[in-house]
């Protein structure tokens, strides 16, 4: 281990996955909008060249070019902190992801993923709460009954779904036996625990909904109720720095979502072309964010008590039975 | 039980949701792209005023004035004058020497082309009305005489 290993790589990696994080928001707007727009009849933007493809840019630029206001009565700190809190543990979120196989460049093994922790799925975990601390830091110091109300809101959901998943999460790590996403991914399983798991996905992808925040659970930002949520005093950069937050922790939670249930970057003639493992991860990650798009197209918002009553009278307990089956297959199977 | 038949009936309603939009995402969208692609209007569409001539190049206004007087909202201002007899510009004795349309008063009613006894003034289709000062809003007789898109129509009542 030199510093070449320590320092010099994660950094070179690092530098790479923000990028690419960073770019892959700009065009998901831009996919989002279009899928939205076709899902609803439109064409969605097309006026930026060709298939509105410079729409991203033009509005990267619109928010960096406008005026920065910050409200009186505010607390200044924190309300500067809040979008910049939000953000990182979005973008670090993302650390533990693998995206593909081992490479070996200039005689060093490199791995896709910028780092390959024991404890990835308890990280992941940590991460995301640490990320409402963002969205609540903004709400309060905005001083604005909505903001705060947005912020309640966003902290008692997050809270609430983090039960459900923290279980079916369990119930992965009963049947692979690590925490680590890379071993998960890699893990050799029987065909029927792979099904069985395969079952709790579309209970997972419903807390995922509400952990990122997405429609049907977008409470944080009901527009008709809250105006804009905990970012209603919030403009220009900082105001994209939430925005961005959003896709980020849509982006992330995808490649968790793949790594989990559809075997990450696995697929066919990866072992051959290792370079395989990051495209075919890519690919997923697009399907899981078209699902993601495909139900906020189709479903309307439910109301915030059928939220609660949802995740706490029906998703837990169906959890709880979920896990303590698991662990029985574990032990008999 | 209850709970059982609620959740997949709730499965069933969701399924079928987003079976919809999905099969929008496949249908052509709705979409008109304006000022590119021409808005097909309906045949009786009121919208900016022509005045008409005849096959032979006369003007059909007589400068009867009844366009004006039946007007509801006075956004007709017509002068008449004798026609020369020798370069008539109109069939009969007279013809309107000043011809105004206001569109700022106008209410597109079509009052003037049922007063209008040699059918001389109709509402076409052209409806993009902007302008960039409130002069242009006063259409001259040059201007009625010759729409940018000509589009006679001769409504039957």
């Amino acid at each position: 281990m030199d510093w070449i290993d320590l320092i010099l790589i994660p950094a070179i990696k690092s530098l790479i996955f923000i990028l690419a994080l960073l770019g892959g928001f700009a065009y998901l707007t831009w996919v989002e909008r279009k899928l939205i727009g076709r899902f609803q009849l439109r064409i969605g933007p097309n006026r930026a060249w060709k298939f509105g493809l410079g729409h991203p840019i033009a509005d990267a630029l619109k928010m960096v070019f406008k005026e920065e206001t910050i409200p009186s009565y505010t607390d200044k700190v924190l309300f500067v902190l809040g979008p910049a809190l939000a953000l990182v543990p979005a973008l670090v979120m993302f650390a533990v992801v693998p995206v593909g196989p081992d490479i070996t460049l200039f005689g060093r093994t490199i791995t896709m993923g910028i780092a390959d922790i024991n404890v990835a799925l308890l990280y992941v975990l940590a991460i995301g709460g640490l990320g409402t601390y963002g969205i609540i830091l903004g709400g309060w110091a905005s001083n604005n009954k909505y903001s705060l109300l947005g912020a309640l809101r966003t902290s008692a959901q997050m809270l609430a779904y983090e039960l459900p998943m923290g279980l079916l999460l369990l119930a992965i790590v009963l049947v692979t036996g690590t925490l680590s996403l890379v071993q998960i991914v890699n893990q050799p399983m029987v065909w029927y625990f792979r099904i069985w798991l395969l079952l709790a996905f579309p209970f997972f992808f419903i807390t995922t909904l509400a952990e990122t925040n997405r429609s049907p659970f977008d409470f944080p930002e009901t527009e008709n109720e809250l105006v804009a949520g905990f970012q209603t005093e919030y403009g220009s950069i900082k105001f994209a720095l939430y925005y961005m937050t959003e896709y980020l922790h849509m982006i992330v939670a995808s490649g968790v979502i793949v790594s989990l249930f559809f075997g990450g970057y696995r697929g066919p003639f990866v072992d051959q072309i290792p370079l395989l493992g990051p495209v075919y991860f890519t690919g997923k990650v697009l399907v899981m964010i078209f699902l993601f798009i495909w139900v906020r197209a189709s479903l309307p918002r439910v109301r915030y008590d059928q939220l609660m009553k949802f995740c706490w009278t029906f998703l837990t307990p169906l959890a709880l039975i979920y896990l303590a089956i698991t662990a029985v297959m574990v032990v008999f199977l | 039980m209850s709970i059982v038949r609620e959740t997949i009936g709730g499965i069933g309603q969701i399924a079928q949701s987003m079976g919809v939009t999905l099969k929008a995402l496949f249908t052509k969208p709705l979409t008109v792209q304006y000022p590119e692609q021409p808005i097909a209007v309906y045949p009786r569409f009121r919208a900016r005023h022509e005045l008409r001539r005849y096959d032979n190049g006369l003007e059909r206004c007589i400068g009867c004035c009844l366009c004006e007087a039946a007007c509801p909202t006075g956004a007709i201002h017509v002068e008449a004058a004798e026609n020369d007899p020798q370069h008539p510009t109109s069939p009969g004795e007279r013809y309107a020497s000043v011809y105004e349309v206001n569109l700022m008063r106008c209410v597109f009613c079509g009052d003037c082309e049922t007063a209008c006894p040699v059918e001389a003034i109709v509402l076409g289709h052209d409806f993009e009305l902007a302008v960039y000062d409130r002069d242009g809003f006063l259409l001259k007789k040059e201007q009625l005489l010759n729409p940018k898109v000509p589009n006679v129509v001769v409504r039957a009542e």
